[in-house]
């Protein structure tokens, strides 16, 4: 295990004992500070799965996870990363600002300084103006960035991100794709993110984790060497079409392997049950 | 920023339902509505008087007197030279009121604080809810005598312990509906206070309360017009003479002389009834923030 390592995930295996399903087997993998982390796989493989037990939500069945050099646990307990699902889970009952400002009102921060904090996320997410406005009166897009500004007021050094950008249409994905990346520029932070597109995953990360299901596992580790900043013309560099076939082969290989979808259903519902 | 397309509440009142003519249009709706039942009562009287019908009773003044009278009786002298009736069943009307609120805040509190003790541990639920159940079985006529006798040893004032009646009456459906409204909480949300490692306190009133509040309010409604059902009710066999439910009695041993009396009254506790679930409505307005789709 690498000593600077973020995230150090070792030899950690998952199962559900209630539908005997091994959502992940033996998964080790060390996260350097700064880097972009995509998980890849199919539905059904734990990369979500990976991402809870990275961030303390599930418990592993055996191997352990440090982040920041504590155990997953304090980690959580110190607030050490924040999170941004693939719904916004904002509060309907909340304005911008106030969603934004929850985590830090269960730090115990004072009004003038939550104040100051939320002015800065929604400059940084670009929703200046927008603070009073409800959840509901946002696009799904303008939602989500709400949702990440949210998760980085705290200040994590760990972005953990569950398909955060999913149920969004292609063209605000795109976009929100750039600005994530602004953002990690900016800040510095490590990011964990959970897709299943393939280019999305090229695009934005250092490394992308290719996962197989069934038991889950990682099936192999794609280094992506392709210049920073990352830009609209990214996407027409060769090297992009190369890493883009590689992650697809990786892909490929577990699909062959596969012949029908029970087990799928099995593992999901397994994963609904916790 | 680019996708910056605010969806329709900011340009909510357009110019075709300006405030105004809303209030109007629900105002009209409402006299409409009135007239109509208005019509319907003096139709039936006067088919059922003309073709003589006696199914399902008599229709006769005593049986079914013309709205009119009902109305015209709430300004006539309820005595020979006493104050109008209608200063009478206000002052019954603001008496009950007063019990029922009373009733209501301890039914809404108590129901309230029992839903969120439920909804913290399963095994409570299994074991009181059943009891709570059939509290509501028991005839509210056969235990109001015993609750104004019993409290009333203690010193307490017979209007408090009708307001315990009231009470015991309106707590139910707030229980019911807080236990389903604070299991009703997003678990994304729940995961989402997790990762803040938030205590279960705060996760409760940060969270599971505001999630739970479109629940507890429609409880409320319901519960605010059975608080003043429970109130009349309440008066009726602890032979407390200044509210509506003494006011019914009173006005029930005169029936067949001055039936519009007893009709009157009737409408007195229907409003009062209407303006509990109304002001509930307000309060909900004020203080449930959702999306449009969400309000019910």
């Amino acid at each position: 295990m690498n000593a600077d390592a973020v995230v150090s995930i070792q030899g950690v295996t998952k199962t559900f004992a209630k539908a005997n399903v091994t959502a992940l087997e033996n998964i080790s993998v060390d996260l350097l500070p700064g880097e972009f982390v995509s998980l890849i796989g199919p539905s059904g493989c734990g990369k979500s799965t990976l991402l809870r037990v990275i961030g303390d939500l599930i418990e592993p069945t055996t191997g352990t996870v440090t982040v920041n050099r504590k155990s997953a646990h304090e980690a959580r307990l110190a607030r050490d990363y924040g999170i941004v699902f693939q719904d916004s889970v904002l509060f309907d009952w909340r304005t911008v600002a106030k969603n934004i400002a929850l985590p830090l009102e269960l730090l115990g921060w004072d009004r003038r300084r939550r104040a100051e904090r939320v002015k800065e996320m929604t400059a940084l997410v670009e929703l200046s103006g927008f603070e009073s406005h409800h959840p509901w009166q946002l696009s799904g897009g303008m939602q989500q960035r709400v949702s990440i500004a949210r998760a980085l007021a705290i200040e994590p050094a760990l972005l953990l991100m569950d398909e955060p950008f999913g149920a969004l249409d292609e063209m605000t994905r795109e976009r929100l794709n750039l600005e994530l990346l602004r953002i990690w520029h900016q800040l510095g932070s490590t990011v964990v993110f959970v897709t299943h597109s393939i280019s999305e995953a090229v695009f934005l990360s250092t490394r992308v984790v290719v996962m197989s299901p069934r038991p889950g596992r990682i099936r192999g580790i794609v280094d992506v060497d392709l210049p920073q900043p990352r830009t609209v013309q990214t996407h027409e560099n060769p090297r992009f079409f190369e890493l883009v076939t590689a992650v697809r082969e990786l892909l490929r290989g577990i699909e062959s392997a596969e012949e029908d979808g029970t087990l799928e259903s099995e593992l999901l519902a397994a994963e609904e049950a916790t | 920023m680019a996708d910056a397309a605010v969806a329709g509440p900011l340009d909510g009142s357009s110019l075709r339902s300006s405030p105004a003519l809303v209030a109007l249009r629900r105002a009209s709706s409402i006299a409409l509505a009135l007239a109509a039942l208005w019509g319907l009562w003096e139709a039936y009287r006067w088919t059922w008087i003309r073709l003589d019908l006696t199914w399902p009773f008599v229709v006769d003044e005593t049986t079914m007197p013309h709205i009119d009278d009902i109305v015209g009786s709430l300004f006539e002298p309820s005595r020979t030279n006493g104050p109008l009736l209608i200063h009478v069943l206000l002052d019954s009307a603001l008496f009950t009121a007063k019990e029922a609120a009373v009733g209501f805040a301890m039914g809404a509190s108590i129901g309230f604080a029992l839903g969120v003790l439920l909804a913290h541990s399963r095994l409570l639920q299994r074991g009181v809810l059943p009891y709570i159940v059939a509290s509501q079985t028991i005839p509210i006529l056969a235990i109001a005598p015993m609750v104004v006798v019993g409290l009333g040893s203690k010193g307490v004032t017979d209007w408090v312990s009708v307001s315990v009646i009231s009470a015991y009456l309106s707590f139910f459906p707030v229980t019911i509906n807080t236990v389903r409204g604070l299991q009703s909480a997003d678990p994304r949300a729940l995961e989402l206070m997790r990762s803040y490692a938030a205590g279960p306190w705060r996760v409760l009133w940060k969270l599971r309360v505001p999630s739970s509040l479109p629940f507890v309010f429609s409880a409320l409604r319901v519960a605010a017009t059975a608080s003043v059902v429970g109130a009349i009710v309440g008066e009726l066999p602890s032979s407390i003479p200044d509210g509506l439910g003494g006011a019914i009695l009173n006005f029930n041993q005169y029936y067949t002389l001055d039936p519009e009396n007893l009709w009157a009254t009737n409408l007195i506790a229907a409003l009062l009834g209407i303006s509990f679930f109304v002001a509930v409505l307000v309060v909900e307005r004020l203080v449930v923030r959702r999306a449009p789709e969400h309000v019910a």
